[in-house]
């Protein structure tokens, strides 16, 4: 139990100080509004880290996914279906068809080749996006209201809004988890190592890779889906390579030794962007820095960072000195 | 849909297609033999065009701003490399990414600082014709020419350097052993610097070509660079000549497919939808066969000597 603690520590420190925020002074709709979409980038980033981290599946076409659950949400909506037990469903299987296709070719590459062949499918998706004029076309669509729940207008409620994506974020970083835990994950992270021997002992990897693939994508659609409704308006820019830039930017500053990794790099580059864009006019000016500095000296990235810090405190190197020590007593 | 149409969207495209191998050709260089993915290459493109575009204004000459840019390209991205760069060299591929996301990001907002957020005006180079009748009734820009000539020279150029000196045999010798060019007694973080200083010259010279012809302003390096490693995917890495030919397919059908393909739809659907979807399937037919060619023969077309 104490070694799960200490493993989990982190999440088990963000995770409630997520859900005490409403109450210490981040109340307000506008920081409310920015949490939300910090936790909903969060969700995604912890889907795409399943595929990067986990399977070692570096794709550059993620923001499809969540795009295509978006605009799931603005077609509906169009349609002048609000229901959210149709809506979020809808949602989530439309992304998960779209990985289940896309995958289905890109998986058949590796390496460099399966980033660029996923951001071919997502400029595709991109384009498609812009081209629906009845959703606005390029402009973007803007929602009549938020998806209702069980007929009632819950998700209005900005408090409500704010527990339902938290309570999401910590199923999806559970499920995820336990995901990578289990046998089927292991298939996946020793295809990841390596290929060559996993065919060796009879596992084929691409049937676990398309699987995971599908299951991160429909994660990405329920996303797309929720940034919706936190900004309750859609727009291509939602499919953009750039935005799936940022979904791997944040999972690789967070670490990818850890999932919950992807929920710090969310939570920082959301953050921090907003706290630099306050305090300086050329706020990128410090920010590109920023991230070039993490890169050369956060070897683990944040997720790494208590490690890191603990090894140079006198009180971690004492411990690992009293390791030897302490084997050589038991012996 | 006239013959002279379709001669200008051909011209048209491969000014673009020129345009597009001289960042492409860098960044399939350092990418190929220093297995070094680098973000940052669109963002010496910007430089570029930025560099000489305030240069020709000071220099009160477009050709001498172009000139001068180019030295003064080579000396940021000698700085770039030994600031942030070599540190890089032995990372993985998603920490080279990150840092030169964080390079680029900086770079951008620092020519929004210099220059402003507005598209920046660039002084027409002087000395030229305006335009030339290259068909009885079509005028043709004259400049737009000179870039698909200085594209040409420098492809040529290229190649002697690379298959027929001494500098371009260690280079390709560099890409598919490293450490045995080493062993041998060349300094190959010397050659891998002079690599990766030349490459970012070149894409400030497509950025300082471009700058009469596109808008100046910031981030405009950033769709560049997509499609310069599109170029360099369908080229096949590391491959100068793979390089060529893919940026010349996909600058022509980038073009052509915008001109042309609302034209042709329009003979099957009505005016107005043939315009969008038009438009969104030129937008995405570079990205079409982008993923076909990785389907169908994933080295790209020219393999390149990792390959």
């Amino acid at each position: 139990m104490t070694a799960f603690l200490r493993r989990q520590a982190v999440p088990l420190l963000v995770l409630p100080a997520l859900a005490a925020a409403p109450f210490l002074g981040f109340g307000d709709s506008f920081a409310l509004t920015l949490l939300a979409r910090a936790m909903i980038l969060g969700m995604a980033a912890v889907s795409l880290s399943l595929l990067v981290g986990g399977a070692g599946l570096v794709s550059l076409g993620h923001a499809a996914m969540m795009g295509i659950g978006a605009y799931t949400v603005a077609a509906l909506d169009a349609a002048g279906v609000t229901e959210g037990l149709v809506v979020l469903p809808t949602a989530v299987l439309a992304a998960a068809l779209f990985a289940l296709a896309t995958g289905a070719v890109s998986l058949r590459t590796s390496g460099v080749h399966f980033i660029m062949i996923t951001l071919a499918f997502g400029q595709m998706a991109f384009f498609t996006a812009s081209s629906i004029s009845t959703l606005g076309g390029d402009d973007g669509y803007t929602l009549f209201g938020r998806t209702e729940l069980f007929g009632t207008r819950l998700l209005e409620n900005r408090l409500g809004f704010h527990f339902l994506c938290l309570g999401l974020l910590a199923l999806v970083w559970i499920l995820c988890s336990a995901l990578l835990e289990s046998r089927f994950g292991r298939v996946l992270r020793a295809a990841r190592e390596n290929p060559q021997r996993v065919r060796a002992i009879g596992f084929s990897p691409y049937p676990y890779r398309l699987v995971a693939y599908v299951l991160a994508g429909a994660v990405a659609g329920l996303a797309g889906a929720l940034l919706a409704n936190a900004t309750e308006f859609v727009s291509p820019a939602a499919l953009s390579w750039s935005r799936s830039g940022e979904l791997l930017f944040m999972v690789i500053l967070g670490g990818m030794s850890h999932l919950y990794g992807a929920i710090l790099g969310a939570l920082a580059i959301v953050l921090l962007e907003e706290w630099l864009s306050h305090l300086l006019e050329y706020w990128r000016l410090a920010f590109g820095p920023l991230l070039v500095l993490s890169v050369l000296f956060l070897r683990d990235g944040l997720a790494g960072l208590p490690a890191a810090v603990l090894s140079r405190l006198p009180v971690g190197r004492a411990t690992r000195r009293g390791g030897p020590e302490r084997s050589g007593a038991d012996a | 849909m006239s013959l002279s149409l379709v001669l200008v969207q051909l011209l048209n495209g491969a000014q673009f297609g020129v345009l597009l191998f001289l960042v492409a050709a860098g960044l399939t260089l350092v990418f190929g033999v220093m297995d070094f993915i680098n973000l940052a290459h669109g963002v010496q493109y910007m430089l570029g065009a930025y560099v000489a575009a305030s240069l020709g204004v000071w220099a009160g000459d477009f050709w001498l701003g172009l000139l001068m840019a180019l030295p003064v390209t080579l000396l940021i991205g000698l700085a770039l490399e030994w600031l942030v760069f070599r540190h890089l060299y032995q990372r993985d591929h998603l920490a080279q990414v990150l840092a030169t996301f964080g390079v680029i990001l900086t770079l951008d907002e620092a020519a929004r600082a210099i220059w402003g957020s507005a598209p920046l005006n660039v002084p027409q180079p002087g000395g030229l014709p305006g335009g030339i009748e290259i068909m009885p009734g079509l005028i043709y820009p004259v400049y737009r020419l000179v870039i698909i000539g200085a594209g040409l020279l420098v492809a040529l150029l290229l190649w002697f350097l690379v298959e027929r000196t001494r500098a371009g045999m260690l280079i390709r010798a560099g890409a598919s052993n490293a450490p045995m060019v080493s062993a041998l007694g060349v300094d190959i973080r010397r050659l891998f610097t002079a690599v990766f200083a030349f490459g970012a010259m070149l894409a400030g010279f497509a950025g300082a070509l471009a700058s009469p012809v596109f808008a100046v302003a910031p981030g405009m390096g950033d769709n560049v660079l997509i499609l310069a490693f599109v170029v360099i995917v369908i080229g096949g890495i590391g491959s100068i000549r793979g390089a060529f030919i893919a940026a010349l397919l996909v600058g022509l059908l980038d073009t052509a497919g915008r001109a042309l393909l609302p034209d042709l739809l329009r003979l099957v659907m009505d005016a107005s939808s043939a315009r969008q979807t038009g438009a969104a399937i030129a937008s995405m037919l570079v990205y079409i066969v982008m993923a076909a060619i990785l389907f169908f023969r994933p080295v790209g077309l020219f393999p390149g000597p990792r390959a």
